[in-house]
């Protein structure tokens, strides 16, 4: 009866997760989308220590574990700041995989008389991906926070090494199934998944992180899945593909914004495209530049401007002045806009929460699909950071390492004006092109401070205060 | 674990990967980063098994790595949950910025 009543339980859980997530299709619904995520999960773990036979220390400890995680918790949900968001969304990653790799283990352990082969490969896996996740995003979080060098480490026979690694994992998986009473196997595969980690993310640079933060995504919703397929429990099966599928498809949206396949993502180390491939670029033609009055100026003029912000803006936190920009722009009149491309920064949606923090309203971020159609009828576009994402050669350069990438079409636009802090080129080391389009002016400086003196410049208080 | 059992789990588990690939295609871009979250929050529902490894051992190393787990997925529950709520407060509409007109669903 009481068991009957529990799976009941998880199946409303089952319900308000999948409500929680089409809620998520609009911005509308959305916050009703994570309280019905919320009292659903709150059911679920009701439920769960509904289940008889919990010991007296069982109760104790597992108070004691919730109450640390609370308060662990709470900080992490409502300190961290909106810029270090990308390794806040990997280390959660990696908590959530370490969960589930600590579980396996003690599983097996205490079960291995009772498991059929099936169970055993499924716990294999489960700890596999639940240590390679876990080293993994520490990883990705470490290079995100620049803790660690955020440039592709590379070194010959690399992609073989990892292969290997990951072959012998499966071997001890498949050599377990046959041969369940090898227990001392079950700590050499979580040390060999943790090692897997860590190599599987040392050649990945700091420009593929979206990619590999929502493939990690996937494998720590995976991990819970085999999880659930372990202990025949349907919530966590289902909640644990819900959350595969969604960093699957996050990771390929991620992919083909960059034209990339997740092979060339994983095993290709971006930065250590050839340097055949990058063109002289001092021939190309003259720059020109201008300073920040006499973009203000044109831009006063202008109908429409269209800001398109990356990565850059990101690093120096400029989006709050970004926004007194867009203010002020458009108290002189002017339709400012946002273009955002998928992997404009760090993580899927990256420049849409910045942004968002700094009070834009979301209908100003048009995504480059909705926008792109509309570059030629723009006056003025303003790129910030962004560099590799608005390279016109993505498009004919057949040589070019991001050839066939889609690209936001700035260069259609009436005018552009380029905010960068030297004529360096971007991640992929690519000569941009658009810079020395005869309609591109280059405002160099700091994104943070350039946009301060234009907001001052557009408003006109530079003039009034007599500087 | 009966042969029919583990198919169950299996449809369980290719019936829910359709159902996320469907509802989360619809998710607009602009959500991405609460997704995220909010995913991982739910996926965090491992809890529900290492509170059962946790309440239910009486060995000191099964007592050890659930205490690990049953801390982890609370942390990720607790924190993935405010965070996602947190950045979805900040997306709001333009109409909700100009004190004038009144809230409605009417567009710009």
């Amino acid at each position: 009866m009481r068991e009957n009543l529990i799976q009941l339980a998880y199946l409303v859980a089952v319900i308000g997760f999948g409500l929680s997530l089409y809620w998520m299709n609009s911005a509308k619904t959305a916050r009703r989308g994570v309280l019905a995520g919320e009292i659903a999960f709150a059911i679920a773990i009701v439920a769960t220590l509904a289940y008889p036979g919990v010991t007296g220390t069982g109760w104790v400890l597992i108070i004691i574990a919730i109450a640390i995680g609370t308060a662990i918790g709470i900080p992490l949900g409502l300190k961290v700041p909106m810029t270090a968001m990308p390794e806040r969304i990997a280390l959660s990653h990696a908590f959530g995989a370490l969960a589930v790799a600590c579980v396996g283990v003690a599983h097996y352990f205490l079960d291995w008389e009772h498991f059929g082969k099936f169970e055993i490969a499924v716990i294999g896996i489960e700890i596999l991906l639940g240590g390679l996740v876990f080293t993994g995003s520490l990883m990705a979080a470490g290079k995100l926070h620049e803790m660690l060098p955020q440039r592709p480490i590379l070194f010959a026979g690399q992609n073989y090494a990892n292969f290997a690694l990951i072959g012998v994992g499966l071997a001890i998986v498949a050599f377990l199934m046959f041969n369940p009473d090898q227990t001392w196997l079950i700590p050499v595969l979580a040390c060999l998944a943790l090692l897997i980690g860590v190599a599987l993310i040392v050649p990945i640079g700091g420009a593929d992180m979206p990619t590999v933060i929502a493939l990690l995504n996937s494998y720590a919703g995976l991990s819970a899945a085999a999880l659930g397929l372990v202990l025949n429990n349907k919530l966590l099966i289902v909640a644990g593909a819900l959350d595969g599928t969604a960093g699957l498809i996050l990771a390929i949206i991620m992919c083909r914004a960059m034209n990339r396949s997740f092979r060339n993502v994983l095993f290709g180390a971006f930065g250590a495209v050839d340097e055949t491939a990058v063109e002289g670029g001092g021939d190309q033609g003259q720059v020109r530049s201008a300073s920040t009055d006499e973009a203000a100026e044109i831009m006063k003029m202008a109908r429409s401007v269209v800001i398109v912000p990356g990565y850059g803006m990101a690093v120096a936190q400029a989006q709050h002045k970004v926004r007194e920009l867009a203010d002020t722009l458009e108290a002189e009149g002017v339709d400012v806009k946002f273009a955002i491309h998928p992997v404009a920064g760090r993580m899927p949606g990256h420049m849409n929460v910045l942004l968002a923090e700094a009070n834009v309203p979301y209908e100003k971020l048009l995504d480059m699909d909705e926008i792109n159609a509309d570059f030629p009828q723009v006056d003025v576009v303003l790129v910030l950071g962004a560099n590799d994402v608005v390279n016109p050669s993505a498009r004919h350069v057949k040589t070019s390492p991001i050839y066939g990438m889609p690209i936001l079409n700035v260069d259609q636009a009436q005018c552009i004006m380029v905010v960068k802090r030297s004529m360096r080129s971007g991640f992929a080391g690519i000569e941009n092109e658009l810079f020395f389009n005869p309609k591109t002016l280059m405002v160099f400086g700091d994104a943070k401070q350039v946009v301060s003196e234009l907001t001052l410049d557009v408003s006109g208080q530079r003039d009034a205060i007599g500087l | 674990m009966t042969a029919d059992v583990i198919i169950t789990s299996l449809f369980v588990f290719a019936l829910a990967g359709f159902l996320g690939f469907t509802v989360i295609s619809k998710v607009p871009k602009l959500l991405h980063t609460p997704l995220m979250a909010l995913t991982n929050a739910l996926s965090a529902i491992s809890l529900v098994g290492s509170l059962l490894i946790l309440g239910h051992t009486e060995t000191t190393y099964a007592r050890v790595l659930g205490f690990i787990a049953v801390l982890a997925s609370t942390i990720n529950v607790v924190g993935g949950f405010l965070i996602t709520d947190r950045m979805l407060k900040m997306f709001k509409p333009a109409e909700k910025r100009a004190p004038a007109s009144p809230r409605g669903e009417a567009g710009p």
